[in-house]
């Protein structure tokens, strides 16, 4: 049976059409979900998208949070069932719903940073990374004006002692993350957010590589091994 | 009708390269003796009739749950 994946669309998504055709070449059938409407609609797994969802009010992530779709998805993530993907505004919805450690901050720079980043895999112990090779290096973009990566030192000596740091620069962070973190997961594994887009390196002719396509199609290894996903089955 | 003001502050080991560049850019106008700038939030809430504890519960609740995120940021708050 092909696996039922989940997009949600906030205003002002701006990756959702792109997380949608990487769950489709992975092998996949995406499902589009919106904010506004409490139904997971049965999917097995679930993608936030980048983008500005509300404008990045508040702070970015701080209005998404609190969408009606999030009030089903927060559980099931939390409990450890739902696998959920948050690539850049994702992975800033998925820290102020407390379903990740830590927080999003303006790049050191101030600047916006839109270009093609190294990063090293370094846990391969989730839903969203199976299928890649403890520290292998991938090549994807990273295009945010909040991805600076902060946690306070307590926390970040538990997600390193319990390798919950999935990925990190390969270089110094360009945006100024603390330990250079670029991607983190929660307890369970189910949960993984990061800040570059690997939706945008799945195919030769748009991306510079092919390696983001690994997130979706350790997804389906994972979801095949009968992990049993318990989305809301509401539909 | 009263005013309950809210100032979200990030955290002082939070780094806060907005406030550096507001301070990088005192030097170059000529504000001398600026040693430090740290730039933050004011909400003004508006809420009917008189503040009272329950109000100002709520209003603390606000905050902590939309207002700031507590992972980075502290909060204070005040009536007006």
């Amino acid at each position: 049976m092909t696996a039922r994946v989940g997009v949600v669309t906030f205003p002002g998504s701006l990756d959702d059409r792109d997380a949608a055709r990487a769950v489709r070449i992975a092998g996949a059938e995406p499902v589009a979900l919106w904010h506004d409407d409490p139904d997971l609609k049965g999917v097995d797994a679930v993608v936030l998208p980048g983008g500005f969802s509300y404008g990045d009010y508040l702070r970015c992530g701080a209005i998404a949070r609190f969408s009606p779709i999030m009030g089903e998805l927060v559980p099931a993530a939390r409990s450890g069932n739902l696998p959920v993907l948050g690539i850049c505004n994702g992975f800033q919805i998925l820290c102020e719903s407390h379903l990740l450690p830590g927080a999003l901050t303006r790049n050191k720079s101030l600047r916006f940073i839109n270009r093609d980043v190294t990063l090293r895999v370094e846990s391969t112990a989730t839903a969203w990374t199976n299928r890649y090779t403890d520290g292998e290096e991938i090549r994807i973009v990273l295009k945010s004006g909040e991805g600076c990566y902060v946690a306070d030192t307590a926390t970040l000596d538990e997600l390193e002692r319990t390798g919950r740091v999935v990925a990190r620069y390969a270089e110094p962070a360009p945006n100024g993350s603390r330990r250079e973190i670029a991607g983190v997961t929660n307890e369970h594994g189910n949960v993984v957010g990061l800040m570059p887009h690997p939706e945008h390196a799945v195919e030769d002719l748009t991306g510079p590589s092919t390696d983001g396509l690994g997130f979706f199609t350790s997804l389906l290894a994972h979801l095949a091994d009968g992990v049993p996903a318990a989305a809301g089955a509401t539909g | 009708m009263a005013r309950v003001v809210v100032d979200v502050m990030l955290k002082p080991e939070i780094l806060d390269p907005q406030g550096q560049a507001i301070a990088g850019a005192c030097g170059r106008l000529g504000f001398t003796g600026v040693s430090e700038v740290r730039q933050g939030k004011r909400f003004e809430v508006e809420v009917d009739g008189e503040v009272d504890d329950a109000k100002l519960a709520d209003v603390r609740r606000m905050a902590e749950t939309l207002l700031a995120n507590p992972v980075i940021e502290d909060f204070s708050l005040r009536v007006e």
